[in-house]
Formats: structure tokens, C-alpha cells, sequence
């Protein structure tokens, strides 16, 4: 282990599913829980993360997911995950597991977030791409940056893409 | 594992600093803990959090994740990061002589 300790971090957030999602929530919040400074940067799908309506709403992307399994364990079809209500299904059980181990709904993680600290951008390109509004997102979204901004705002940062 | 004297009193801390046996925690020991994180002064409210986490602690056998500090304890988020600054759950575990947290949240 080096002694120089992270100082800060941005995390990128590209994608919209509930796995695509979680991960960068995760590293942002331990990264305030460890004293260390936290931006995080939402773009393309990963929007759907701060649009208010549909943040509580994300999916597990059961398509073309060979990781995917059944509960016993055994490895579930790839075929299978374009079945109807399968994603419905799989999204259910693993927000079920999460809440065990007090993994909140992304709503309330993203308030828990950005009261811990974390500065919440939107990447203008998406926002003008899908022709968002300001309105569409959820109080906690600081601001619609440009990608120059993104990087003037993480000078000093380690950048993760996720 | 190392002993230490703390505020008149030998214990024995873990590899994080952290209090190996909760009754060795005591008001003064809190106190000194806090120190070593640069809190230099104890209020109701970092007892109110310390006090909840240690009876979460003697109930389930593990340390509160901060959702459930913010959402059982009284004092909310934004609190806790004022009051442990640099580390809400890991300073609150360490002063309220509890280990380290172990879980992600």
C-alpha cells in the first residue's frame, strides 16, 4: 500500500442500467465516507439516474448477460434474458438483496450522496442530445456542465469511467 | 494487536486503533479517541450518535452502516459529516469504542 493517500475522485457514470448505476453510487459515497473528495459525472444513459422520474425505476440489463444465474447457482440461458418480465424479475430479487445489506433505493442514495458532499453533474451533450430539461432532474443535480467543465472540475482527480 | 494506556486506563486497541473490548470504553476514553481524530470536544449530538450505534452494536453484533445511523439515531446525514469530519462511520465507530465498520455502505 502506497502511503500517498486518493485525495479526490470523479466518477463517470455512462450507463443506465441498475448495475450499469450502482457501482459508481457506491464508490462515490465511500469515497466521502473516507474523506475524500467526490464528483460525480452522469452521461448517456447513465442520466436515467437523476431524471426524477425515472431514477427509482432502473433495470438490470438482462440481455446479453452471460453472467447472469439462477438463484441455485446455475448459469441462466443467455436466450433467456429477452423473455417477458425477466429483467422486471431479476431487477426485483437484486434490489431485495441490496436492501439486506442497507444498499438504498438510488432516490434516496442520491440525496444520502450529495448531502455527504459529492458534487451531482449532467453532461450537457446528453442533456441537449434528448433534449432534456433542467425540470427532468432530480433536486440534487448540481449542474449541466460541458465536457471542459468536467475536466476543470476534476484538476487534482483520479477520473473512473464506469 | 497493541495495549495502550488511554485516559488512565490500559486497553487493548486493534490494527485500526479501534477498541478491542467494548467495556473498555468509557466517557474519558471517548474523549481521547476523539482526540486522536482531531475532535477536540464531545457534544449531545456525537453522543447521540455514539449511544446508538453501541446499543445497535450490543443488539446485532455488528456496527450500524450510516443509512441506518441517519435514519434511526436522529441526527441526519449532513450532520454526521460535520460532526465526524473526514470519516462519519469510521470516527464514530473508533470514538464509540466499536470496530471498524465492515460493510460498503
Amino acid at each position: 500500500m502506497s502511503d500517498e493517500k486518493i485525495k479526490k475522485v470523479t466518477i463517470v457514470v455512462s450507463r443506465g442500467s441498475l448495475e450499469g448505476v450502482y457501482p459508481g453510487l457506491i464508490m462515490a459515497n465511500g469515497a466521502r465516507m473516507e474523506g475524500i473528495e467526490a464528483d460525480l459525472f452522469f452521461t448517456f444513459f447513465g442520466l436515467d439516474a437523476i431524471i426524477k422520474d425515472r431514477m427509482n425505476n432502473l433495470k438490470v440489463a438482462t440481455v446479453g448477460n452471460p453472467g447472469m444465474r439462477f438463484p441455485n447457482g446455475m448459469p441462466m440461458p443467455t436466450m433467456m434474458g429477452g423473455l417477458p418480465g425477466i429483467s422486471a424479475m431479476v431487477t426485483s430479487m437484486m434490489q431485495k438483496e441490496m436492501e439486506e445489506i442497507d444498499i438504498p433505493p438510488v432516490g434516496e442514495f442520491m440525496e444520502m450522496i450529495s448531502d455527504a458532499g459529492c458534487g451531482i453533474y449532467a453532461c450537457k451533450a446528453t442533456v441537449d442530445m434528448f433534449h432534456l430539461t433542467e425540470k427532468d432532474f432530480c433536486p440534487q443535480m448540481n449542474e449541466v456542465i460541458t465536457v471542459g467543465e468536467f475536466y476543470e472540475k476534476s484538476a487534482g482527480a483520479q477520473i473512473i469511467f464506469t | 494487536m497493541t495495549t495502550k494506556e488511554i485516559a488512565g486506563k490500559q486497553v487493548e486497541l486493534d490494527a485500526d486503533g479501534h477498541l478491542v473490548n467494548v467495556n473498555d470504553w468509557s466517557d474519558e476514553v471517548a474523549k481521547a479517541l476523539a482526540l486522536e481524530e482531531e475532535i477536540t470536544e464531545i457534544n449531545d449530538k456525537h453522543m447521540q450518535v455514539i449511544n446508538f450505534m453501541r446499543k445497535e452494536f450490543e443488539t446485532s453484533g455488528s456496527v450500524p452502516s450510516i443509512r441506518k445511523i441517519t435514519k434511526q439515531s436522529g441526527v441526519n446525514t449532513k450532520e454526521m459529516y460535520s460532526l465526524f469530519p473526514g470519516g462519519p462511520a469510521r470516527k464514530a465507530a473508533k470514538i464509540g469504542g466499536l470496530p471498524k465498520p465492515k460493510g460498503c455502505i
